[in-house]
């Protein structure tokens, strides 16, 4: 939800109205769960779930093989999926583009836990364009503080660049 | 200036700044985002009120109901089953006239256990002398409870008031807001004025037992504030759209009504999808509209059937059951509608939280015209 | 009356309830022979037995409802309960 949260107030930031909210249950930190965001250049009245996603973050791997993470999505969607192999064994829809990022490796690195949601932003930033840099780092200097912020806009950076590199 | 923030965070703010001087409430999912908000604010100085922390909701309205009838402005959350633990309390605040202002964040009432959202709790409530108010979005839910202050305060009223918002679907929704600053709130809500109150040195008991000649006409007059409520709203509502731009003045507020054939009509949050499907059946040539009840009480039945005359059929969606009876909306937009020969149908829908598309509103209209109704919407008949 | 709002009221408006109209039997009291112990008023339900200023008791017949009590503990047997003429 965190990553959710962050997306959606990094494009509100670049002039956007946007949404997010979690696909609601128990929430707890590493339990599997859904969030979803929508961007628009109108107000946003939809409120239900994100059944044809565009673009999805796929935070735990492991999920890949207990769910269809990629159920919905057609031609021309982007998929930006955390893991140390990229060449997971996974039916992805026809068209549906997939950067593969170890997001948690850069994660230990930058921030000294496994907590990608910022790392994720800063692929998902590279891979959609649907979020500029700077908006970005707007949205996570204004959500940590001190070394905090600076070792998480680091990490975005990082995945920004591994997969601005990869286009 | 817009700003995004989560739905609880926007309503804790509001409330803070109408400077409530006493809060009282327990935390209960999804309500909890709210009061703990409320209590930091509190903690750290920036809001002076008293925060009383209580073992129960049932001692948190009971806190709230003595410091109101002491001359405070209070405020209170809940949601659910919270919000039925204070069933005796809530009939005492409006037999005792305190303008008590507390937010439902709307959940579904067990059993079975259900954490998610629907409008049960709050619409259990219906005969209990509040006031209830129902948001489509979170500009909304934080605007309303400004209004809904001014309006329980005022003199000719004094009554509590639900300011009910969907639980997680608004409560948990990030998007962007406008809130007023304090200055503004000032302006446009004044400091509590009560209309009597508790003292040591004039003493008052308030809700003494009335005999059979008298508890009719005490019923009567609370029936009379709540319809006075009415107007109230309407001039709170226009006066908040003057000073913010945002006109509240309507209770019941019609989208792409005019020349439809079909109108749905609905509460809440459910609203904003329902005008997404509109627009696309109105694309694809169908003439739809809806109707959304933002003042459920006092029910606003004259200003239903005047949005409604032009309408031939009515799709009521119901986020409650009255078990054995139907939806609670839809059984009251009937009898709004009696004597017209207009088709009125009744869907119990999204209860317990079940996701609701623009599709299925679409299909809920499909049932209607084709004269189907009174029913549970999406009924899973496979696990029966 | 009009109705008060919220139906508040100041407090000893349940004096106007004059609650001793329903009795059966009344008590009398005989000063001369009580010891001023109090039972009478400390158990009376109704609260409605007073001191007198010579130490002794009396009830006040607007609110006694006649139960008797006041009558059962009297260690003196200084009251007794009479059929109340109407």
């Amino acid at each position: 939800m965190t990553a959710a949260e962050l997306i959606a107030f990094a494009a509100f930031e670049g002039g956007v109205y946007s949404q997010a909210f979690p696909a609601f249950g128990v929430e707890r930190r590493g339990a599997p769960v859904q969030a979803f965001v929508r961007f628009s250049d109108e107000k946003i009245r939809l409120r239900s779930q994100v059944y044809e996603p565009d673009y999805i973050i796929v935070q735990d791997p492991t999920l890949i093989g207990d769910v269809d993470v990629f159920k919905g999505m057609t031609a021309g969607g982007i998929a930006i999926v955390n893991t140390e192999k990229p060449d997971f064994d996974a039916r992805v829809p026809e068209g549906v583009k997939v950067y593969a990022v170890d997001a948690t490796t850069i994660a230990l690195e930058e921030l000294g836990v496994p907590i990608t949601n910022t790392t994720l932003m800063g692929a998902f930033a590279a891979a959609t364009g649907e979020i500029k840099l700077e908006a970005l780092e707007h949205a996570l200097r204004s959500r940590f503080s001190g070394s905090m912020a600076d070792k998480n806009v680091r990490a975005a950076e990082r995945a920004y660049n591994l997969v601005g590199g990869a286009l | 200036m817009l700003e995004f923030m989560e739905g609880s965070h926007a309503v804790a703010e509001i409330v803070k700044r109408c400077r409530p001087q006493v809060i009282a409430a327990y935390p209960i999912t999804p309500q909890t985002h709210i009061v703990e908000d409320l209590a930091q604010m509190v903690a750290n100085c920036e809001l002076d009120a008293e925060y009383i922390t209580v073992e129960s909701e049932f001692s948190a309205l009971s806190a709230c109901l003595g410091a109101s009838a002491a001359g405070s402005r209070v405020y209170s959350a809940t949601t659910s089953q919270g919000l039925a633990l204070m069933f005796e309390v809530c009939f005492n605040a409006a037999g005792m006239r305190q303008p008590i202002v507390m937010t439902i964040a709307n959940r579904s009432l067990g059993a079975p256990l259900s954490i998610w959202n629907d409008q049960q709790d709050s619409i259990s409530l219906r005969d209990s002398g509040w006031l209830q108010f129902y948001a489509e979005d979170n500009q909304e839910a934080a605007d309303l409870h400004m209004i809904a202050y001014k309006v329980c305060e005022d003199h000719d009223i004094l009554l509590p008031a639900f300011v009910c918002f969907d639980g997680f679907i608004l409560s948990h929704t990030y998007e962007p807001v406008a809130l007023p600053t304090q200055e503004e709130v000032d302006a446009y809500l004044p400091a509590f004025n009560p209309y009597q109150r508790l003292d040591a040195e004039a003493p008052l008991s308030f809700g003494m037992y009335a005999t059979p000649e008298y508890y009719t006409e005490f019923r009567y007059e609370i029936d009379q504030a709540q319809y006075r409520a009415k107007e109230a709203f309407v001039k709170a509502g226009r006066e908040f759209g003057e000073q913010f731009g945002r006109d509240y003045s309507a209770l019941v507020e019609g989208y792409r009504l005019d020349d439809a054939d079909t109108a749905l009509v609905a509460m809440g949050s459910i609203c904003g999808t329902a005008k997404d499907a509109v627009d696309e059946m109105r694309d694809a040539g169908k003439k739809v509209g809806l109707l959304n009840i933002r003042m459920f009480r006092p029910f606003p039945a004259p200003e239903i059937a005047d949005a409604l005359k032009g309408v031939s059929t009515v799709a009521v969606l119901d986020k409650n059951i009255s078990l054995g009876s139907g939806g609670a909306v839809g059984t009251e937009v009937k009898a709004a509608l009696s004597g017209s020969n207009q088709a009125v149908y009744d869907y119990i829908i999204a209860l317990g939280g079940r996701d609701v598309r623009k599709r299925d509103i679409a299909a809920v209209v499909d049932l209607a015209e084709k004269g189907k109704g009174d029913m549970f919407y999406g009924l899973r008949t496979e696990v029966l | 009356m009009a109705l008060r709002v919220g139906c508040a009221s100041p407090p000893g408006r349940a004096l106007e309830n004059k609650t001793g109209a329903w009795r059966v039997f009344k008590p009398v009291f005989e000063p001369e022979k009580c010891s001023k112990c109090g039972m009478c008023a400390m158990v009376c339900p109704e609260g409605c037995v007073r001191e007198t200023e010579e130490g002794t008791f009396e009830p006040d017949l607007d609110y006694c409802k006649g139960c008797g009590i006041c009558e059962e503990v009297c260690p003196k047997k200084s009251i007794r309960m009479e059929k109340e003429e109407k």
